[in-house]
């Protein structure tokens, strides 16, 4: 691929990690289904143990389908590598598993997807990892929470369900003044509509079941690595900056300048902890990414008609989409998403629960289920289903009501969705509340 | 490791191994905006292969501190007073762009303590063009942008420096962003590619390392566009005896060729 300068975003979803297979010359990524890849000498065996050498020796760790994916997201996101994981809480999983321990604090935004709500409140409080969670529009109360045992912040890139968009370079250079990182999760804003290590974010993970698939048919994760914090100027990260006998003593940040996390998130998180991807899941991810560019258009599209129906509809109480001038990010959605904030989000059904759940029941394009980003539409209600584990307080802080429905907009016939949605809108209206 | 010369800490990345008496010693110099990790995995191979690794960061580049040598001479003089710090007789040199020509004029300048010469990606005269000069001065993210897509010639390179996953793209991005920041006081990019540009001395240099018993190699990238191999004729010229390796790979062969690039210098430096 000689000739290539400054490759586009589509060029890239196609040709990223990729070249013709040298040894049969296939074309399109070939699916190495082998757990092992054999050594050429005992010294090569031992060189690649210890990283003298770059390959793959194990699946678990590291596999060639993988790292097309891999090396495909880096490039879309603009960072230094990635890892591919079992699913998208595995990425978040395994991002906090390699900068932490027990006793270290998280400041998160309070508008997450309500499972990693739940490893942040409940599950990893278990392991002595203790979250402060805040509004995601609140800076003060950003600054409020840091602790000295602060090693992160955290949050959407788009909260779930209210999209509330995050100021990035604000919170990212806030997070740098106190020296932590700032990682976001941008399932909800594949790199088409928005990419966070520009704006000044320093991890980015993404659950690519959904956009980056995109066809409802896989579950990863991706967790991209920017290169741009110093883990050692922070005497907060000696996992990354002080010898590990883990692995050899190793110095993770003097061995690689740019890629210490990614290098021990790689050689300790999935060894040890061995969320990692199978290479028929990278395969249908990277059948997803190959057309992103041009799903996200249509996705955006779509989104756009079916916004501006249910936001003139007499039966809806109020839409959550960036793109209103009525919603709080709408300013910030102009400057950090000028393609558009996703094609996932909410709005309340004016009337009484039982006609919200008639509405939903009443779609037939929309498919009732638990997911996004599917190129088929699709229905939830975040109060019973996503985020059930939520207290009243806790939903509220989120924006969530039992009326609020999330839909998930996919590439059908925008004409259709709409018919879908006008129809149940008018079985929900016939219904006692 | 951390040396202190010339009052200033040079940081030291010695491939992960303590020194081991009796071995013989290589020294890897990186190029302009860059750092030792450049050398992530022939350091480390080496380092694990019969060789007491000293790959720098140039002074005043990444974590040492210091001026950062505003000519090759001075950069050629830091690597035998960091040699003489440690006590260390003789070395191969093993440099890349512009630490090529770093250890070109540090093998003519002593050679009867240069076992070996590895220039790496390298051309002589290293014209830089006066847009690269002009943006390394007045718009270091331009320059930046600009020395990376020449410096690399596929969108798909194999498992690499940081394992498979790596994109090199952004790895070098990253890399000469956080180099340029490491130097409050002096800007190494416009520094460094002026004493690239500015260096007269190499086919001096070479002819006094060719009479000589240094072993010399030159491990070039075929698609190179930033020092394209026929740019080292003036040099190659002057050492008969030299070996000439050309890799299928742009300017940062180490990261996007890393097999063969390992494969010539372990050849080159009969590291067991």
């Amino acid at each position: 691929m000689s000739g290539y300068s400054d490759p586009g975003f589509d060029t890239l979803s196609l040709h990223a990690g990729a070249a013709p297979d040298p040894t049969t010359g296939a074309r399109a990524v070939p699916i190495h289904l082998s757990t092992s890849f054999v050594f050429e000498s005992s010294d090569h065996a031992a060189s690649l143990f210890n990283l003298e050498r770059a390959g793959h020796v194990y699946s678990r760790i590291s596999n060639p389908t993988n790292a097309v994916l891999e090396q495909r997201v880096s490039a879309l996101e603009g960072g230094v590598g990635a890892l591919s994981t079992a699913s998208g809480q595995a990425a978040l999983h395994l991002a906090i598993a390699t900068l932490m321990d027990a006793g270290s604090h998280i400041v998160a935004s309070s508008a997450l997807y309500g499972g990693s709500h739940n490893l942040l409140h409940y599950t990893l409080s278990r392991f002595g990892i203790s979250t402060t969670f805040v509004p995601p529009g609140d800076v003060d109360a950003w600054r409020a929470a840091v602790q000295p045992n602060t090693k992160l912040f955290f949050g959407e890139t788009v909260g779930n369900p209210g999209l509330d968009v995050l100021d990035i370079p604000t919170i990212s250079q806030l997070a740098h003044d106190h020296g932590v990182p700032l990682m976001v999760d941008a399932t909800l804003t594949p790199p088409w509509l928005l990419k966070p290590l520009d704006h000044g974010a320093d991890l980015v993970m993404h659950s690519a079941t959904k956009f980056l698939g995109g066809h409802g048919t896989v579950i990863g994760g991706v967790l991209v690595d920017g290169g741009a914090f110093d883990w050692s100027a922070s005497p907060k990260f000696a996992n990354l900056s002080e010898a590990y006998d883990g692995f050899h003593d190793m110095v993770f940040s003097d061995e690689a300048t740019v890629g210490a996390f990614l290098l021990r998130a790689r050689r300790e998180g999935l060894r040890d902890f061995g969320a990692c991807m199978s290479p028929h899941s990278a395969w249908l991810i990277l059948q997803g990414i190959e057309t992103l560019g041009l799903r996200m258009a249509r996705h955006m599209q779509n989104t756009e008609a079916v916004v501006a129906f249910l936001a003139a509809h007499p039966m809806v109480e109020r839409v959550g989409h960036p793109m209103l001038e009525s919603h709080s990010s709408h300013a910030l959605a102009k400057q950090l998403l000028p393609r558009g904030a996703g094609s996932v989000f909410s709005f309340d059904i004016k009337g009484s629960r039982a006609q919200g759940q008639a509405f939903v029941e009443a779609l037939r394009v929309f498919s009732h289920l638990a997911n996004v980003g599917d190129c088929r539409s699709l229905v939830i209600q975040p109060a019973s289903t996503t985020h059930f584990r939520m207290d009243a307080a806790a939903l509220k802080q989120a924006g969530i009501t039992p009326g609020t429905v999330r839909l998930s907009i996919g590439l059908e016939d925008a004409d259709d969705l709409i018919d879908d949605l006008k129809r149940a809108l008018r079985v929900a209206e016939k219904v006692q509340g | 490791m951390n040396v202190t010369i010339n009052d200033a800490n040079t940081f030291i990345y010695t491939g992960g191994k303590p020194w081991v008496e009796g071995q013989p010693t290589v020294v890897m110099i990186h190029g302009v905006l860059n750092d030792h990790s450049v050398w992530i995995l022939q350091s480390r191979f080496l380092a694990h292969h019969g060789y007491n690794v000293l790959a720098l960061d140039l002074p005043g580049h990444g974590k040492s501190t210091g001026t950062p040598p505003a000519t090759v001479q001075a950069a050629a003089q830091h690597v035998w007073d960091l040699l003489d710090t440690l006590n260390i007789r003789e070395a191969a040199l093993v440099g890349h762009s512009f630490g090529a020509l770093i250890a070109l004029q540090a093998a003519s300048d002593q050679p009867s303590r240069c076992t070996h010469l590895a220039m790496v990606g390298v051309a002589y005269p290293m014209r830089v063009s006066p847009v690269l000069l002009e943006a390394s001065l007045n718009d270091p993210e331009k320059g930046i942008k600009m020395v990376n897509t020449f410096s690399l010639s596929t969108l798909a390179p194999p498992p690499s420096g940081l394992g498979p996953g790596t994109w090199l793209y952004g790895v070098g991005l990253a890399l000469m962003r956080r180099v340029l920041r490491s130097n409050s006081q002096h800007n190494v990019f416009n520094i460094g590619f002026h004493a690239c540009n500015d260096y007269a001395d190499g086919e001096a240099a070479m002819t006094a390392v060719s009479a000589g018993q240094t072993k010399v190699l030159f491990l070039l990238g075929e698609h190179d566009q930033m020092t394209p191999p026929k740019g080292l004729k003036p040099l190659t010229a002057l050492a008969p005896t030299a070996k000439t390796v050309i890799v299928g790979a742009g300017h940062q062969l180490m990261l996007e060729a890393p097999e063969e690039a390992l494969r010539a210098l372990a050849d080159f430096l009969d590291a067991r």
